[in-house]
């Protein structure tokens, strides 16, 4: 960070904002000291906050915003967003601090962030003199615990500019708390899971309708979610991800019959449309003769494996019951089509399902 | 002279049309518009909700066949980097 000519500029900061309550909170007490604040948000591929969630019908009524870009017009702060899609991998790859209860590498991502808003700054026309996040210790059981504070405060290379204005109290003062930027006792002492403080700040400072994402900010702390990127390297032999990858298991029944390929099959009309978009780079099947899912098939699909997959298909077809479903084909090229019989229930292993 | 510059943000979801509307908002100059055609219709929230953050004027926003079109007049009131 540049140095501070004296008191020639108010002084700035830059906080992580996700989207939830606790990077709100975070940023709305650093602003009410008087700090001028902005708010950078990084996109990973894995951020709940796309709307793929609303890509189903049975979202629809949910609200279509993006909460980091809200948080920002509550506050009246500009927010820079970051696609950081491509560093991001080596986190999710080969966290050196291991991953959490799923694929989450919570620890390893939190350092990550911190240190590339260092280098967002670093690389800024303008001059910023700390970093907020809204961590509270003990919130998380990975990333958010005493331990870690300095291990993310160190590791990130942000040291004592890095400040965590909901649990500050609860940590040795920062460099704004030395230097006066901000007062230490306007700061707070919260800690633990409950979300109780924070709700009564929320209310104190009139935010009413904020985020409450009931697993995080990221998918990968999702179950099945990861299963399905666990399957993902498996099938393929290496870790390594492209956004393609990482979009599509976010929808879609994902079917592995055999273990060189697997069917992506739509779950309804607006996942259907979404997976329109991929039919160029996928072979994919859609029953003709009744309503039914398109399907992509990923992986090494052979001729002689198109059958099953139709026969799949149809099963989550309006012809499931019937004798017959006509499925067309693109494979390799070709447009084809296929009578077969719709699998019974019981004919879909459970061990197929990702 | 003001420009008149086209964002094909198609078969992305957001916030990956806000990250390149913000991107080519940079190289523009005050006064420029820039058209951002979509297929998420998030974009209708996401692009209106940025441009209000950053100081950008929406000229009109209109949807059909699945695609999403907003217009957008880049501000002259500095904030941040946007």
């Amino acid at each position: 960070m540049k140095a501070r000519l004296a008191m020639k500029r108010p002084i700035k900061a830059i906080a992580l904002i996700s989207g939830g309550l606790d990077s709100l909170l975070a940023a709305k007490v650093i602003q009410e000291q008087g700090v001028v604040v902005e708010g950078i948000n990084f996109f990973t591929g894995f951020c709940v906050e796309g709307h793929t969630h609303a890509i189903r019908k049975k979202d629809k009524d949910k609200l279509k915003r993006n909460n980091a870009l809200w948080v920002a017009e509550q506050l009246d702060m500009p927010l820079h967003i970051v696609d950081i899609i491509e560093e991001y991998k080596d986190v999710v790859i080969n966290p050196q601090h291991g991953y959490g209860a799923n694929m989450n590498p919570c620890l390893d991502c939190k350092i990550f962030m911190v240190s590339k808003a260092m280098q967002w700054i670093a690389d800024s026309d303008y001059e910023y003199d700390f970093i907020i996040t809204g961590e509270v210790i003990g919130q998380r059981p990975m990333s958010q615990r005493k331990e870690t504070m300095p291990v993310i405060a160190e590791q990130s290379g942000a040291n004592d500019r890095l400040l965590r204005p909901l649990c500050a109290k609860n940590l040795p003062p920062t460099l704004p708390e030395r230097e006066g930027w901000v007062d230490r006792e306007k700061l707070f002492d919260f800690s633990g899971r409950n979300r109780k403080p924070q709700m009564a700040l929320a209310e104190h400072y009139g935010f009413t309708d904020y985020a409450q994402p009931a697993g995080g900010c990221c998918f990968l702390t999702d179950k099945n979610y990861s299963s399905k990127l666990a399957d993902l390297w498996q099938a393929r032999g290496e870790r390594a991800y492209e956004l393609d990858d990482i979009m599509l298991l976010k929808v879609g029944r994902h079917i592995r019959p055999k273990s060189h390929y697997k069917m992506i099959v739509a779950r309804e009309e607006g996942e259907t449309r979404f997976l329109q978009g991929y039919k160029k780079q996928f072979p994919h099947l859609q029953p003709i003769s009744h309503n039914g899912p398109l399907t992509l098939l990923d992986g090494m699909p052979t001729a002689a494996d198109l059958e099953l997959a139709a026969q799949i298909t149809a099963r989550y077809s309006q012809g499931r019951d019937a004798e017959s479903v006509t499925v067309e084909i693109m494979f390799e090229g070709e447009t084809s089509t296929l009578q077969v019989s719709p699998l019974a229930a019981h004919e879909i292993s459970p061990d197929w399902m990702i | 002279m003001s420009v008149l510059k086209q964002l094909d943000a198609r078969n992305l979801l957001c916030p990956l049309p806000v990250i390149r509307t913000q991107n080519m908002v940079k190289s523009l100059h005050p006064g420029d518009t820039l058209e951002v055609v979509g297929t998420d219709p998030g974009i209708l929230n996401d692009i209106p909700a940025w441009c209000r953050i950053s100081g950008h004027e929406v000229l009109e926003q209109h949807s059909g066949d699945n695609e999403y079109v907003i217009s957008l007049k880049v501000g002259d009131r500095l904030r941040g980097t946007s």
